[in-house]
């Protein structure tokens, strides 16, 4: 039988190993949520300039009327070059330039009838839906991950190192009626 | 795409969520995209070829009801060895909070992974004891898919976080050929002059007042006496005697009440009635019966809803009928009965117009899902063991 304090120093040991373990799973977990953030801010990005870029195309296919025309490439650009700031007032306005262009009666008949306008059409359909799927999953992301960095271990222990805590993107996306 | 599905229950029992799998991952593969679905199966039940078994679920009582499920150490391994050696660029996981494969392949799985919620409960017991194990498992659930609102409600309110919309498909396909029912001349092609008869179908729920049997019965008490051969053919559950009890004596045995009838019959149904009527008083977010009797090519006559309108095109793809008026109901079924041009036309516009609502619409969006979440082209790989 060893002396009491061997015990005790065991104890305390396996305890702290136990804890270490814990905080490694649970940094392990905030590290992935920060990861997924990341992948999904990407994913929303690329989804977003897609969405400018065939908006753009359309513009400048000659099958649109020059005023809508250029209804959708200003709105396109300005989507493109605005900052930070002014990121999500111009990615909305691209949304509702688009409502605006497509939602016009028989638009749909009116393109089919001009080169590959259907073409084009269908590809601003499904790059107004990932711009509404990857943003969906960008603030589902964003708000794991915030919640995660509230409880009291994540602040107790700096576990998100250096991370800045990831903001909601907040647009219009409703698509328009294709 | 390489794409790789996890189903949560038993293959071979029949279910919801078996059947969208199903329809989904034969979607998918029909538009050239390569599908392996694991799923709990016996180990002699025959399976499709794109279907992997993962051993036997075992019967255990779960949120108020005995669901079969697959879990445990062998479980766990075989979803392992299945994401290591399946080199998906996406993982897709349905009910992945039901403990079972999904929650597994969530468990075992790095990279894209899309989860589909099904089930909907006004109240769930999920508690407080469950919920961490089940957040650090879906907290890797990188893009949610909801199938229905109710089923987007319930995992806003009891897991938090968000999903975006793609209702279930219909199989359009199915609905398309089928015998009329034995006794029933059928529609033929839609054109059959019917001077003094002709059948007018209802399919749903006969004690529910909102699917609006009611209105159609009093439409039927007047154009029955003008028309001494048409008949009224019923399908659905509930007191078929409380439903002929107001029905004129004299019109009594010209409605047919077929009760809750099989898969195939009531495909058959619908290839057996002249005009199909939907004549709900609302509450319909879709109407998953109007798009089946759409795929089946009958002429259809419903209650101008806001959702019937909208599968219907304005009344393109099917005649509209002011909302709970059997009056006009009456007429509007009389003037197509005698009208069989206009019964062809309608047929073939709900055929076209159904379409936005088949499988293959609702695989191209759940494409567009994996293409969203997989943008960095990494793909799934296996998890580090216990993360």
């Amino acid at each position: 039988m060893g002396p009491d304090w061997l015990l005790d120093v065991l104890l305390w040991a396996a305890g702290l190993f136990l804890l270490g373990l814990y905080v490694s799973w649970r940094a392990t977990r905030l590290d992935r949520l920060h990861v997924r953030v990341e992948t999904a801010r990407a994913a929303l990005d690329a989804a977003l300039v897609r969405r400018a870029a065939v908006a753009l195309e359309l513009a400048a296919s000659r099958v649109l009327d020059p005023a809508t025309s250029l209804v959708l490439a200003t709105a396109a650009h300005e989507a493109r070059t605005a900052d930070a700031d002014g990121r999500e007032f111009a990615e909305s306005d691209l949304s509702r330039a688009l409502r605006a262009v497509v939602d016009q009666p028989d638009f749909r008949a009116m393109l089919a009838s001009r080169g590959d306008g259907t073409a084009l059409l269908d590809e601003l359909e499904a790059a107004a839906q990932k711009v509404a799927f990857a943003r969906r999953f960008y603030n589902d992301a964003v708000a794991a991950t915030r919640i995660a960095r509230r409880k009291l271990l994540v602040r107790m222990i700096p576990l998100a190192g250096r991370a800045p805590v990831p903001d909601f993107f907040e647009i219009d996306d409703a698509a328009p009626r294709f | 795409m390489k794409i790789g599905i996890v189903c949560p229950y038993t293959w071979d029992v029949p279910g919801g969520v078996q059947q969208h799998i199903r329809d989904l991952a034969e979607a998918l593969i029909a538009v050239g995209h390569q599908v392996s679905v694991l799923t709990p199966a016996d180990d002699d039940a025959p399976l499709p070829y794109y279907v992997v078994g993962a051993g036997r679920a075992v019967p255990v009582p779960y949120n108020g009801s005995v669901a079969r499920l697959a879990f445990g150490f062998l479980s766990a391994g075989r979803v392992r060895r299945w994401i290591r050696e399946g080199g998906f660029d996406v993982l897709h996981v349905h009910e992945p909070a039901a403990p079972s494969l999904g929650i597994l392949a969530c468990w075992a799985a790095d990279g894209p992974i899309v989860g589909t919620f099904h089930a909907s409960y006004e109240r769930s017991r999920m508690v407080s004891v469950t919920a961490p194990i089940l957040q650090s498992a879906l907290e890797k659930v990188t893009g949610r898919i909801a199938v229905s609102e109710a089923a987007r409600k319930t995992l806003v309110e009891h897991l938090g976080g968000d999903a975006v919309l793609i209702p279930n498909g219909v199989a359009t396909e199915r609905y398309a050929m089928a015998d009329p029912l034995p006794g029933w001349p059928g529609r033929g092609d839609g054109a059959e002059p019917r001077p003094d008869g002709g059948t007018l179908g209802f399919l749903g729920r006969i004690d529910e007042p909102r699917k609006g049997l009611q209105v159609l019965l009093k439409a039927f008490e007047i154009l029955g006496r003008r028309r001494p051969g048409l008949r009224l053919l019923v399908a659905g559950p509930g007191d078929a005697d409380d439903v002929l009890a107001k029905v004129s004596p004299q019109l009594r045995d010209r409605v047919v009440m077929l009760g809750l009838v099989s898969d195939e019959d009531k495909i058959r149904a619908y290839h057996s009635v002249d005009v199909f009527v939907a004549p709900n008083l609302g509450g319909e977010s879709f109407g998953i019966v109007l798009a089946e009797a759409m795929s089946a090519g009958a002429p259809i006559l419903a209650s101008d809803i806001e959702a019937f309108r909208r599968v219907l095109l304005d009344g393109r793809a099917g005649a509209l009928f002011p909302v709970g008026d059997h009056e006009a109901l009456a007429e509007a079924a009389a003037e197509l009965l005698d009208d069989p041009a206009r019964r062809k036309l309608l047929s073939a516009e709900a055929r076209a117009a159904v379409r936005a609502y088949d499988w293959s619409t609702v695989a191209r969006d759940v494409v567009r899902v994996y293409e969203t979440v997989a943008v960095d082209g990494a793909g799934v790989v296996e998890s580090g063991v216990g993360a």
